[in-house]
Parts: structure tokens; sequence; C-alpha cells
């Protein structure tokens, strides 16, 4: 790790003053499990840190009094988050999900900012070629081990896919963000948050220089059906290889509008609208589900190693749809 | 001339019990200082600088900038300009510094020029080999013509990447120079006493002089015999600055350069009668551990097919070499056969249990060993119960199945001496240039001294992990617990008939009437007749008593070759390729057992470790960089403690198996978990899935190219 | 050993620190208590002393030099001169010579340097030590030594949840926080709570025994007239071919 100075700021205004505009100079510090990380690997070197745990403020979960929307500190741990009973009752999907992230240690340090936030798991970003990985213009991905880069959304020069768990779900409940920064508050669709960068300088994430993450806000459920479901080959500490999170609102048995949100198989969360367009007004059985999965990845497309993730994703889909219908495959 | 044995089965008092580990209490508390953890007063922390390429020649190396840094107290070229590298993150330049943030900033100080050559690390493909070096095709019997008649016969691809080590506590040392050509290096290795001699040949410094210690060691599995280039670096920056330096690896290196096991692949056609017996086999292997190319697994494993023909074709990688790692070859040998072999069995309709009963005439020595084990293990297992054959007709995704395989080992007791000393104060000392890498090796000596002087194990002391003791082998192929036991219960049988000499007059019997017995020197005939150990040591005024023993020597305290069984139950879905591990059984031989819970613990580690390689780890070998893409514990992945299933290990005793001699276990239980749960993975999907590790990319390889994935994946090019 | 002996013109350490330990910043101990990264009189002494933070927006702004704190490690205060960009890992094993937390990775992926902080099991190689100042912190040697185990490393020994011993005061640690929340775990409760953790020897089977045998022996210290919870229902020692399920 590079010497740095810390500060650490009791409220935003202070925490936004000292982060100063130059991301490369200083940087935000809150669990620090991925950042702790990313120094000593010198892959970011700030030569100042800004402790964001004594801000005040950004820690919990409160329903709004009225139109029951719930605000979540940014620094909310995800294990906090995983034991949170308002939230619980709104969104189970979400506290068990929360519950699943990585292990206890991860879980008790990192924030819900932080998860959302984290950078890419691309072992060649992690190895220090940068976020594109590319060398002599080629991408170092395409010719290299791509068993665990993007399926959809990599037509390049990204190929990286968007690591948060947490992510999809929120994206398919319809999550904002609340980014406060030295111009004040800016709301945001959590959804547009999320970018796929065209030049190795820019970040995979629409942050304004400056900008700190201070609040989710989540819609009430409202009745909605939602689900996420993620394959793992570990039950220990592992990433999910293919995430499906999903938003039904459903009529009896029909689905009037549905959110498709797809984890881990593209440089940002990716919504699958062929699938949300295929479920729109019909009603959803084990068919139609093996259906929006097969819709979900019908422009996906693999790279060297990883045609695999395409299947995934598409089961991914469909166990979630299942899950979230509250429906039973056979054999299951 | 003393007979010396293993005691009866009603004479043992502690030998075959189960005993807690001595050091258990000290581990379990952090209390035991590892060499990572100590920090000798004036310590400077070392840190070596690597290349990043896996092929290049060194053109310059600029140390000026690094060497004028503040703090940084010695810097050295390790290969200078002109040399070639063939692995990434071979060793550049060493730096000692009095923080390890300032080594390492020193180290990012200095400046190498490369000139980056081709490289090729990924064997899996043969034809994309530069070079190969080509065995000679091995013929027993004629194979061509008995191929041609067997009723049956199957040919597949299979094959396992190289894993990695991945040792706990990095590979390391601790140099401290105590004069001009003295040293002292806390190492963590398998081979205290051998690398004394090490340090000493590469520092041109008398062996005697190098003092090499090592109480405690996170893990070896075969990675740690070497004083490596790292250890001699360590005690020349320590030289250089005067102080002692500590130099452990980083995880990264750590994965990449501190050793793995080689790949294997191989080609087999393997032909049987109707009635499964085995008649032929060919195969191809190929394999790579690095520069030099791999050895040849031993194939066809256990069962040799009368009729046979094997070529082995060594492939150099621009990897770092291989380092024996658990069982070499074998559970690469075990992999490719007993694949071959369930395949075989499937084609011929055949439970894969009937299948290997009717070829044990083939399996060598051990062939009733296999025939009790295999029984014990289908009740463990209920195997016949359970058995289906290949594709479970379960409805849904989840398929489960059944697997099987068989292994086999050496692990006689390597060369051992020991020192037994009986202080006045009554306490038995044993001391032993040996180390115990957690497989226990302090207990059993202790445990063997305590029951041969009829002790109880509070009144022994053991000394290990010390290069001034008396030597013993370096800690691997299973052969460590056979030599300290053998040369413990030696020296302890020696020190007896000193005792005996001195107290027999006293009690007025012959030397051959006394027995050390609870605590006492006593009449056998007579119990009561006795002295006690302070009484006995009393006769020899205030001198402790000495005697000594070495292995090899008379009487067969310890043998070689075992035998195992392991059978896994998995569950596979068929559309996320994710296995799991339901059940594993292993039933295994290790004849006779000193300590019955440390040597289960060897079979539960071997089987765990085995289970962990066959399902998610790989050491990947990045095609454009030929750096090592998986370098920490969420890239390079091995199970945990959920991963792993209900576990059961049977350990055979008693009637031929104890008087077998005491033979190590460390290695064969590693060696089936690959191959039995690669053949329950194919009971469950009636697909093989060739390649190792199973995890969902190759089981959904393997299923959509048999077109059973599910709705889709497409056959994808390994 | 040349580690023995050194540093004896230090004070000695209170219990359960070894040597190198508090009075590293001795000109700046103070009392305890106070939000921030430093409070109090210390707060006050540093910011006189040689190793004075700069304001800026009303904040300190300490280092990147070394910089004076405190850590609350096994129940005690520990004052220490570290840069920000220490690690607690590194701070409690190589200035506190509380090795029994492991570095292994160093990138909060294998669990060997699980601490306690506040009660709950975090990465210590992966939290800034001047981050945690006055929270208290927990580590393996806080559960007694060779002779005087409490009783859950004792059923680590018991039950050989150990090889090698390198990962295991990491998992003992994530067990005591288990145990402390779920005083009488499912194994799939063991085996979410040990999920952040690996062992390379294979020690996973004694590992779910010792769990469960642990938290048998807690039920006793609760109530010792149940004798049925005595042991939990469970030989202390499975019998031969016995698996660990």
């Amino acid at each position: 790790m590079q010497p740095f100075e810390l500060a650490s700021p009791k409220t935003r205004e202070q925490a936004v003053h000292l982060r100063g505009t130059d991301p490369a100079r200083a940087t935000f510090l809150a669990g620090g499990s991925d950042l702790l990380g990313l120094m000593k690997d010198h892959i970011e070197t700030p030569s100042r840190v800004v402790f964001l745990k004594g801000v005040g403020g950004l820690v919990g979960v409160r329903s709004e009094k009225s139109g029951g929307r719930l605000r979540i500190g940014a620094l909310t741990t995800v294990d906090d988050l995983s034991a949170d009973a308002a939230l619980g009752f709104e969104y189970p999907a979400l506290t068990a999900a929360a519950g699943r992230v990585a292990g206890p240690q991860i879980r008790n340090v990192a924030t819900l900012g932080g998860n959302l936030l984290q950078r890419p798991r691309c072992w060649y970003f992690r190895n220090g070629f940068g976020l594109l990985a590319q060398r002599d213009g080629k991408s170092m991905v395409v010719d290299g081990d791509n068993r665990y880069h993007a399926i959809l959304g990599n037509d390049g020069p990204a190929y990286f896919v968007q690591p948060s768990t947490l992510a999809p779900l929120l994206i398919a409940v319809g999550a904002q963000v609340i980014l406060f920064g030295p111009q004040g508050d800016r709301f945001l669709d959590l959804e547009k948050l999320y970018r796929i960068p065209k030049t190795e300088g820019e970040r995979e994430h629409d942050l304004r220089p400056g900008e700190m993450l201070t609040e989710i806000v989540l819609p009430p459920a409202s009745g909605r059906r939602v689900a996420s479901y993620e394959v793992r080959q570990r039950q220990t500490l592992d990433w999910s290889l293919a995430t499906a999170a999903v938003s039904l609102e459903m009529d009896g048995g029909r689905v009037t509008q549905a959110r498709v949100i797809l984890g881990q198989v593209a440089p940002v969360p990716w919504a699958a609208t062929e699938a949300e367009e295929l479920l729109k007004g019909k009603t959803l059985d084990l068919d139609l589900a093996a259906k929006a999965g097969e819709a979900a990845v019908a422009k996906a497309k693999a790279l060297s190693q990883n045609q695999y993730k395409i299947q995934l994703a598409r089961v991914a889909v469909k166990r979630a749809l299942i899950a979230a219908a509250g429906l039973t495959e056979e054999g299951a | 001339m003393v007979e010396y044995f293993w005691p009866e089965a009603k004479d043992r008092h502690l030998l075959g019990q189960r005993i807690s580990r001595l050091d258990g209490p000290a581990k379990a508390t952090g209390r035991a200082k590892y060499t990572y953890d100590l920090l000798p007063k004036g310590m400077l922390w070392g840190k070596i600088l690597r290349c990043p390429h896996a092929h290049a020649k060194i053109k310059s190396v600029d140390v000026s900038a690094a060497e004028k840094m503040p703090g940084v107290k010695a810097v050295r070229v390790i290969q200078g300009p002109g040399t070639e590298i063939q692995w990434a993150l071979d060793e550049v330049v060493g730096v000692a510094a009095t923080s390890e943030a300032l080594a390492e900033e020193a180290l990012r100080a200095v400046k190498v020029e490369y000139e980056v050559l081709p490289h090729f690390v990924n064997e899996a493909d043969l034809t994309k080999a530069p070079k190969v070096d080509a065995g000679a095709e091995e013929v027993v019997g004629d194979p061509d013509g008995a191929m041609a008649t067997a009723e049956v016969k199957i040919k597949g691809t299979y094959g396992m990447p190289p894993v990695a080590h991945n040792c706990m506590e990095a590979h390391g040392q601790i140099c401290e120079w105590t004069g001009p050509d003295t040293l002292n290096a806390w190492c963590s290795t398998q081979a205290v006493a051998g690398l004394a001699g090490q340090f000493a040949e590469g520092l041109g410094i008398p062996a005697a002089n190098v003092h090499v210690m090592t109480e405690y060691m996170g893990g070896g599995y075969g990675s740690k015999f070497s004083v490596d280039r790292w250890g001699i670096e360590c005690a020349k920056l320590a030289k250089l600055a005067g102080a002692p330096v500590k130099l452990m690896l980083d995880r990264r290196a750590e994965i990449t350069v501190a050793g793995d096991r080689p790949s294997a692949y191989g080609e087999i056609e393997v032909g049987a009668k109707k009635d499964g017996t085995l008649v032929a086999w060919s195969s191809k292997s190929w394999a790579s551990g690095g520069p030099g190319g791999a050895g040849n697994p031993p194939i066809p494993y256990i069962f040799q097919v009368p009729n046979r023909r094997h070529k082995h074709t060594s492939v150099p990688t621009n990897r770092a070499s291989a380092r024996a790692w658990r069982a070499p070859n074998h559970p690469q040998g075990a992999f490719l056969t007993f694949s071959a072999l369930d395949d075989l069995a499937a084609a011929l309709g055949m439970n894969p249990l009937d299948f290997v009963i009717q070829n044990l005439s083939i399996s060598g020595q051990f062939e009733k060993v296999y025939r009790e084990e295999l029984q014990i293990a289908d009740d463990l297992m209920g195997w016949r119960q359970r058995w289906h054959p290949r594709g479970d007709p379960a409805k849904g995704a989840i398929k489960r199945g059944l697997g099987l395989s068989l292994h086999t080992w050496g692990g006689r007791g390597h060369r051992s001496n020991c020192e037994v000393t009986v202080h006045p104060d009554g306490i038995a000392e044993a001391k032993i240039a040996t180390q115990d890498l957690g497989t226990g090796t302090r207990t059993v000596i202790a445990i063997v001294l305590a029951d041969s002087l009829g002790l109880p194990l509070d009144s022994v002391k053991v000394s290990i992990g010390d290069s001034r003791y008396p030597a013993s082998g370096g800690s691997g192929g299973s052969t460590t617990v056979g030599g300290v036991s053998s040369a413990t219960r030696r020296a302890a049988q020696n020190l007896l008939v000193t005792l005996f000499g001195k107290a027999a007059p006293e009690l007025g019997v012959k030397p051959e009437e006394l027995e050390a017995a609870e605590g006492k020197i006593r009449v056998k005939a007579e119990p009561a007749k006795s002295l006690t150990w302070r009484q006995a040591l009393s006769l020899f005024g205030q001198t402790p008593v000495t005697a000594t023993g070495a292995n090899p020597g008379t009487g067969d305290l310890t043998t070689s070759g075992v035998g195992g069984v392991q059978m896994a139950d998995v569950s596979v879905d068929i559309e996320t390729g994710v296995v799991r591990i339901n059940k594993m059984v292993a039933v295994q031989d290790c004849g006779l057992i000193i300590d019955l819970k440390t040597a289960e613990s060897q079979v539960y580690g071997g089987m765990i470790m085995g289970i962990s390689a066959a399902l998610s780890e790989e050491k990947v070998l990045d095609p454009v960089t030929g750096q090592v893409l998986t370098t920490d514990f969420e890239s390079y992945k091995m199970a945990g403690i959920a991963d792993v299933g209900e576990l059961v290990v049977h350990m055979m005793t008693g009637p031929g198996y104890d008087e077998r001699g005491v033979i190590g276990v460390g290695e064969p239980p590693v060696i089936s978990p690959g191959p039995a749960i690669s053949n329950a993975v194919a009971n469950a999907t009636g697909v093989r899935v060739p390649f190792l590790p199973l995890n969902p990319r190759r089981v959904l390889d393997a299923l959509g190219a048999a077109g059973t994935a599910g709705t889709a994946a497409k056959k994808e090019t390994a | 050993m040349a580690r023995d002996g050194k540093r004896e013109d230090l004070p000695r350490p209170p219990e359960g620190l070894s040597r190198r330990d508090f009075l590293r910043g001795g000109a700046v101990a103070g009392a305890l208590g106070g939000a921030g990264l430093l409070a109090g009189e210390m707060l006050e002494a540093a910011k006189k002393g040689p190793h004075a933070p700069h304001m800026e927006a009303g904040v300190e702004v300490w280092g990147p030099g070394p910089v004076p704190m405190r850590l609350r490690v096994n129940g005690r205060p520990v004052d220490l001169l570290l840069e920000p960009r220490t690690t607690l890992l590194d701070a409690l094993r190589d200035e506190l010579e509380l090795t029994g937390a492991k570095r292994v990775c160093d990138r909060g992926t294998c669990g060997a340097c699980t601490v306690l902080l506040d009660g709950d099991p975090v990465y210590a190689c992966s939290i800034l030590a001047i981050t945690v100042q006055y929270t208290p912190i927990q580590t393996v040697e806080s559960l007694g030594r060779p002779g005087e185990l409490d009783s859950l490393p004792a059923a680590f020994v018991e039950h050989d949840a150990q090889q090698c011993g390198f990962c295991t005061p990491g998992f003992v640690m994530a067990t005591k926080a288990l145990l402390d929340h779920n005083p009488n775990p499912t194994l799939k409760d063991i085996h979410h709570a040990l999920s952040g953790n690996f062992c390379r020897c294979g020690t996973y089977a004694g590992m779910r025994q010792a769990v469960l045998a642990a938290a048998a022996a807690d039920d006793d210290d609760d109530d010792e007239k149940d004798e049925k919870k005595k042991d939990g229902g469970r030989p202390p020692t499975e019998p031969k071919g016995v698996g660990h399920g």
C-alpha cells in the first residue's frame, strides 16, 4: 500500500470537501473489504483516504412516513441489512440475498454502498492490466481466459462483469440512489448508476467528481413478487456465476409488469428486456418461465470459454421466476 | 542382541488409542509460534521483485534508487542481465528493509528491462506444444491381439489441470548470522535435517554451522523440501544487512511458484470379456510440471491388465516447476485409469463394484485388503442397495449417483535416528530432527516412547524441529511415521536394556525377567517387586541415561504398501452443472496404528483435499501473459466446510493389518476422491465429464456435448 | 532464540499482551473514551506532538506518517504509533506480537486472520487499525493458553479439528462468534458461519464435531443439572468407523 493520510469526517459535507474532485488523489473508505485489496495491489493509489463510517445518519433502514418508501443508509452493513426486520417484511428476497453475500467476516464490515460500488473481480483488472485489460490495443480477455467474463453487453472494449449480488434485486424493485456531491443531492435510478466504459479512463459507475452514495431508496413492494436466483459453485465464500433477479406485478396468475435483471453476466446489471416483454400479459407457469429464460439470453454471445454461462443465466431466470411465482418444478 | 518388536495388542497401553495431538492446545489458542510469527530482535523484512513475464530475457537491472532509500539495508540482484527467465514470478531482485512497507517501496523503485519471449503454458491440447519429450512405449503381452478379441471396449480422453499446494503458511524463513559462517535459520520446511546441508551448499559454509529450526509449520504437502532460491537469498540479504531477515512469500508468489501438482491427460482404450475380465489396455498420456515437463503417472493403475501398451509424453511449459504434491503421480494415475475402467463397466452394463471385484486377481499384493475394504465400504455407503445404472432416472434437474476408486501407496518408514534420554526426575525425552507438518508426528513419537517405557504421556517429552537433534528424513511420501516410530521404539528398547541391567541386581532377578509398565520397572512374574523410575535412575547417580535407535534396523517395525477404497455419493444439478457431495466413504489400511485419532485425521484430510481438487481447484494459467490468474482464495477455489459432504472414515486394524508394522497414511487417501467423484457424476448424469475440476463449466460442456444439458449448452473446446 | 530477551528495557506489558506492546507512544497515553479517531487527553497530547494532524474542513487529517492511536485488545488499551495504512492484522502481529491471527492471503479471502470486532468476526487483514480505535478487539489469545483452555479451543483439540494449525485460530474465532450469537447451532448454521474460512489440511470433519461439542459444553455451563445435555447426547469420541456427519 502506498502511504496515505486519513480523515474521519462527521458530516457528509465534510466528507465531500475532504474527498475533493480528483478520484486519483483521494478515495472514500467504508468497509474496506474491496478497497484495501485494491490498494495493496496498487490498483488504487490514493494519497488521501476519507473514512466514512464516522459520518452520521447513513446507517440503518427507515420507512418514510408517507408513501411507504424504505430508505437505507449507504453505510448499513450487509449483515445488518440481512437482519433488518422492516426490510425483511417488505422484501424478504433482499434480506436473504444479503445473507448470502460472501462470508460473515465480509458481511460484518461491507456496506450496502460498497456492495453497489465495488470494482469488478475480473482477474486481468485485479492483476493490474486495467479495467478494460487492453494490451497493444487488443483485449487480453478475448484472447485470454474469459471463463468468468461477460456474455451480454460484451461488444467491447469492456468484458468484465458487474459483481454486485444485491444490485440486480435492487434494480428489479426500482431502487433509486441518492448521491451527495458538491452540488448537493442527486437522485438517480440505481440502474443508471452503472455504465459500460468505453475508454480505460472511464469508471463503470456514473459518479460525478466528489459524489458519495448516501442512501438507497426502495418503493414499497405493493404486492409485487420478488425473487432472485444465484448460481454458485461453492457453498462457502464464492461469487455467483450468474444471478437473476425478478420483480413481478401480477393479476392472479397473469403477469402485468415484469423486471428481469441479470447479474455477473455483463459489465452492468443487465436488464433482460426481451424476457420482460415476453412475460407481460401472460400467465406465469413453468413453460413460460423456461421461455423467459430463453428470451433473456437470446442475444447472449459467448467468448471462447464462457459458453456455459449462457446456460447458467437461462436457468437462473427460469428459477427466479419459479420462486417468485411460488411454482414448483418437477423433482425439485 | 535386542529383538525389536511392536507389543502384542494386550500389551499396548497407548498404541492404537485415540489420543489428542499434544501441540493442539498451543495451536488452538494461537500460542504456537510458526516461522511467519517470529520477530527476532532487529529483524528486517525481506521482499523479492519477481518477473511478470513467463518467458523473457533480462536486459538490464537498475537497483540504484532502491539502494539509496533510507531504511533499505540490503539489495541483491538475484538474476541479472542476460538471464533467461522460464516462468512468471521468478526471482529477480531481493531487498531487506526496516519495515515491510519500505521493502515493498524499494522493490517498486527497481527498474528492470526485459526482452519478452514467446511462452507456452497450457498443454491440454498436445498439438499446440512447441516441444515435447516423448518417452518410450512400454508393452506387456499382446495388446493389439487382445484388444482385437475383446468383447467390449471403450475409448476415452481424460485429464486434470495443475493444482497448487497453497499451504496456509507461505514458504519462507528467517535467517540470522551468529558469526561469519554460522547461521540460524527458522524455516517453514518439511526437511529440518536436510535443509542444513542445502543452506551450507548454497552459502559455501560448513553444514555443521547451520542451525535449522521448525517448531511449528503451516502445511507443506510435498512443496517444502527445498531451501529454495529465496532461502539462500534470505541468508545472503541477512549477511549483507548485518541483521536477521524474514522473507515469506506473498500469496500470489506462493500459488504461482511455490509448488503444484503436474497436470495429466490421457487417451485410453481398454477392453474386456463380457464377464468384465480385463484383457487389453492401450494408453497415451501427456503431462506438464513446468520447464522439465512431468513424469509418467502409473497407468494402468493397480490393475495390471495382462496385455497392455502405454506411452507417456512429457511437455515442457513456462510454469514454475512442479513439486511433489501428496502422493505424487498417483492421483493422476488413478483418475485416468478409474475413469476409463468406469466407462468400460458402464459399457459392459456392470455394477462397477462387481467389475472391480471381478478383476481383483490382477490388483497385486493387496487383493485381500481390497476385497475386505470393498465389503466394508459397500456396507457404509449402502452401495448395492442404492446403485443404479448410468443416468439417474429421477425426474427434475437433480441427479444422484455413486462412484468408487481404489488406491495404493508405499509408506515404509524413512531413515531416522532417535536419542532417548531419561532424566533423573524420571522424565523421558526423545530427540529427533524431524518436523510435525500437522500430521501428528510429535504426538506419535510421544505415544511410542511412553508406551514402550510404560510411562504416562505426561512423563515424556518430545523435542523435534531442530537440525541439531539426531538426523531424520524429510517428511514426504508418508514415510515419517514409520521412520520416527521405529527409531523411537528401538531407542526405547535399547534404553530398557541399560536400565534393566542395573535394576535387575537390585531386584534380585535377571534383566530379562523385568518389564517397564505402569510407571515402574518391575518383575514380570511378581509386579509388586518394582522400582520407580526415580529409584532406577538413582542407580546411575545424577547422570541421565541415554540410548539411541535407528531406522532402518532389525525387526519388522515398518513395511511398505497399503490399500484403500473410497466411494462417493453426489448430486448433480444438470441445469447448472453444480456438483454437490452428499457423502464420501473412505476405508483405509495403514498397518499398525499408533494414534487412531490423528491417523483418521490424515484420512479425512486427504479425502477432503482430494474432494477439493476434484470439484473446484485449478491453477489457471493465462494464455496471454503466461501468469497464474488464480492468486488468492477467491479465485483459487478450495472446498470449504459446507462443500465436502458427510464424511465417513473406517480404519482397517487388527489381525492381517497390525503385524505389518507402522506404515504412513498421509498420501493414500488423497488419491481416490477424483476418480470416485467423477465416476459418481457419470453415474448420476449418464455422461462422462472427462476433465477435472467438476465445476459448472466442465459439467455443462460435457452435458452439452452429449445433448443432455437441460435445454442448451453447446460443445465448447477446452 | 534471539526473539527472547528483546525489549527488556520496556515496562512489563499487561496480561494477555506480549512484549512489544502498549507504551510505544508512551507520551500520548491517556484516558479512554470519546468518539472519532482519537479523543480525550490522548488527542490533546497527540495534537501537540510531532505526529500532530493538520486540520481541513474542521476535521483532523492524520498521517501519512506515524499516527498515535489506541486499540482496545482483549480488554486492555494499547497505545501505538502507526501509519494510517497499517492493517489491524499487522498491528496485532507485528506490533503486539499477538500472532494467533495469521497472515495467509492478506486479501480478505481465507479467514486465517479472523478476529472479533465488537463481538463480530472480521478479517483483520482488510481493516485499517486507525479506523477501529476504541472498538473492542478480541483475538484467539483471549481464549486461554495450554493448560488453561477455554471450552472452545479445548473442543478443537479433543476432536482434532486442526492439523498444521495455521488456519485454526481463524476458525476458532469465527466459531466463537457463532456460539456467542447462537448457542445451539445446526450443522447448516455451522457451515454458514464458517463459510468465510478455509483449511488446507482438511480438518472440516473434526471442526463440525468440535463446534457441536463446544455448543453442548456451553449448555452445561448454562444448566449443569441437565445431565442429558451434558455431553450433548454425543459420546466425547465417536466409535471407530463412524463419520463426522
